[in-house]
């Protein structure tokens, strides 16, 4: 389904001029969760923001669902996101101004749905996570793993076929980041869907499909499951 | 559509500290673009009462006449060869001029004298007491009552006074459309009464009030009195030659726009800084959006609905404030010279759109130089 090859982006000119992604290439498949793990500063968010459609990469391609997504113009690499992407941001960005329920429409308003047809699918989505009944609240009266789900919750609302996340249990305690990834794998993955995790926290390895290694802008190789 | 609206609605009221500052600081430049304006085109119409109250449809004046609140006499033959003019149904001379009305607690009052022709009245208000030929009576005045008629005493009909040292009587009371600029009474009389009453002049015509016998008759009537080395314009032209000396040969004029521009860029300078301010904290949300899939074009929409809805509304408040204003000081003094017309409407109107939009553009620049990467980055 994702088709990533020969992928390398440098930052900076001149003699400031590094490489954060070297000549990155892999696939993931319907169905799977793969994890890209790496030390801080490894590549692992930039080759992430290149497959999601958001960082443009200065060689290779990108190619979902048999569509180079870097030969697209900017609306439609936008739409792309819009319909196809799913993001769990690290920090969340939940509006603190709206109620959880308004910020899982989100997605579904850019897509020109109406406000209420919005709310509904928001309730059900909730609803997926086990947030229903705290849907009325703004994100600011949720816990961390709340506000994860109620993400989560804004991510596959509009039923994406790629769902990225980018350091998801950052913000949580263990046992927290361990319940939410287990109940990613359990409960969002589907055969249709395919789900890329960018972590350094080993302690959620054992949930992956195919775990990655970068360092220093390159893919290193697969790692083993820790069980 | 809807809902993109919806949500950019509810980020802008969702930071009511910033909502209410921005509504609050267009509707205090509204409300002083509007009381400037107001006193401006109430001034200007003010000072044109006696041109709308007589509602000639023209007007014989001497070139050197800027304003109707000054005359200069005309000779009586200009009366005659403006009759003789073709296109000219009739013609009647009116005389203007002040008087002193001696008070009965022995002060003086300064008033504006009238002097319709005996023969036709032509440029006589409406009477809302007394009759019109009651005017003919011995020393008989018509007195208006506007917003300066109690300075007179508020005399009712059979009133009797002195007028520049001879008997007046009231008539009948009389109502006008404006009243004048500079809060002075109006007496109305006829046109030999008031030639009498008043200091004698060489010539005592001030206009010549002229009915043409069709619209296509008055670049000729206009020609020909020009020949005469007069003056002849339509009321309208001399409402206009009025306005004009107020706004271009008084510092009055351009007072007034200064302080409407100072109005102008306090609300712009209020409303785009802190219009900058809420996008700038709202700049994580806009990346988010970015990244989860808006174009930068609703971006866009979003941030111009939030700023027209702040700028409505600030223009809705300031108009509100600005016309509650008016109206108490209309209570308090009759005569208060400022009118809200479409006129500031509009020209508020623009400056709102003005201020809505450079406070946008601002935000927007910010908004569309976001990297969604960032939102990743942070």
């Amino acid at each position: 389904m994702i088709e990533v090859r020969s992928i390398s982006k440098w930052f900076g000119e001149g003699s400031a001029r590094t490489c954060a992604v070297r000549d990155a290439s892999f696939s993931v498949g319907h169905g799977e969760m793969l994890y890209i793990v790496g030390p801080s500063g490894s590549g692992k968010t930039t080759l992430l923001s290149i497959i999601s459609g958001i960082l443009r990469p200065d060689s290779g391609s990108v190619t979902v669902n048999g569509v180079d997504i870097w030969s697209l113009d900017s609306d439609a690499l936008a739409d792309f996101r819009l319909r196809t992407v799913g993001f769990v941001f690290q920090d969340y960005h939940l509006f603190p101004r709206l109620s959880a329920l308004e910020n899982v429409a989100i997605p579904l308003v850019l897509r020109r749905e109406r406000w209420e047809t919005g709310l509904e699918a928001a309730h059900r989505s909730l609803e997926a996570v086990g947030l229903a009944s705290r849907e009325a609240l703004s994100p600011k009266k949720l816990s961390g793993g709340e506000q994860q789900r109620v993400a989560i919750a804004r991510a596959i609302v509009a039923a994406p076929d790629l769902l990225i996340f980018d350091e998801p249990t950052a913000s949580l305690d263990g046992d927290t980041g361990k319940k939410i990834v287990g109940f990613v794998r359990d409960n969002i993955l589907n055969g249709q869907r395919a789900i890329i995790i960018v972590t350094h926290d080993e302690r959620i390895y054992e949930f992956a499909s195919r775990i990655l290694h970068m360092e220093d802008g390159q893919m290193t190789g697969e790692l083993e499951k820790i069980p | 559509m809807k809902g993109l609206f919806l949500l950019a609605l509810k980020l802008l009221l969702g930071d009511r500290g910033k909502f209410a500052t921005l509504v609050i600081g267009i509707s205090f430049a509204v409300f002083l673009m509007m009381q400037m304006t107001s006193m401006f085109f109430g001034i200007i119409q003010h000072s044109a009462a006696n041109i709308i109250n007589i509602g000639a449809r023209m007007w014989v004046l001497d070139p050197a006449i800027r304003t109707p609140l000054n005359s200069i006499p005309m000779p009586g033959y200009i009366l005659d060869a403006v009759r003789s003019i073709p296109g000219v149904e009739y013609a009647e001379p009116l005389y203007m001029g002040a008087g002193l009305v001696h008070l009965d607690d022995g002060t003086y009052q300064p008033v504006t004298i009238i002097g319709l022709d005996d023969a036709t009245l032509m440029g006589r208000p409406d009477l809302v007491a007394g009759k019109i030929l009651d005017i003919y009576r011995t020393n008989a005045f018509f007195v208006v009552k506007d917003g300066n008629y109690a300075k007179l005493g508020s005399p009712g009909i059979g009133t009797t006074f002195e007028i520049n040292d001879h008997r007046g009587m009231i008539a009948g009371i009389a109502q006008v459309p404006l009243g004048s600029l500079f809060g002075i009474p109006t007496l109305y009389t006829t046109y030999t009464r008031a030639t009498e009453d008043l200091p004698p002049t060489r010539y005592s015509i001030s206009y010549i009030l002229v009915q043409p016998k069709s619209a296509q008759d008055i670049p000729k009537i206009e020609e020909q009195v020009r020949n005469l080395g007069y003056l002849a314009l339509t009321d309208q032209e001399f409402i206009r030659r009025n306005d004009q000396f107020y706004e271009f040969q008084t510092a009055m004029g351009i007072n007034i726009l200064i302080m409407t521009l100072i109005s102008f860029i306090v609300g712009l300078s209020i409303a785009g800084e802190t219009f900058y301010m809420f996008v700038l904290d709202n700049l994580e949300r806009f990346g988010a959006l970015k990244a989860i899939g808006a174009r930068g074009s609703d971006l866009v929409r979003m941030i111009v609905f939030q700023a027209l809805v702040v700028g409505f509304l600030g223009y809705g408040f300031g108009v509100l404030f600005s016309s509650a204003l008016i109206g108490f000081s209309r209570l308090r003094i009759p005569n208060y010279a400022a009118v809200i017309n479409y006129q500031n409407l509009l020209l508020a109107f623009g400056m709102v759109l003005v201020i809505s939009v450079v406070s946008s553009y601002i935000g927007i620049r910010r908004v569309i130089r976001i990297d969604p990467f960032d939102v990743f980055r942070s």
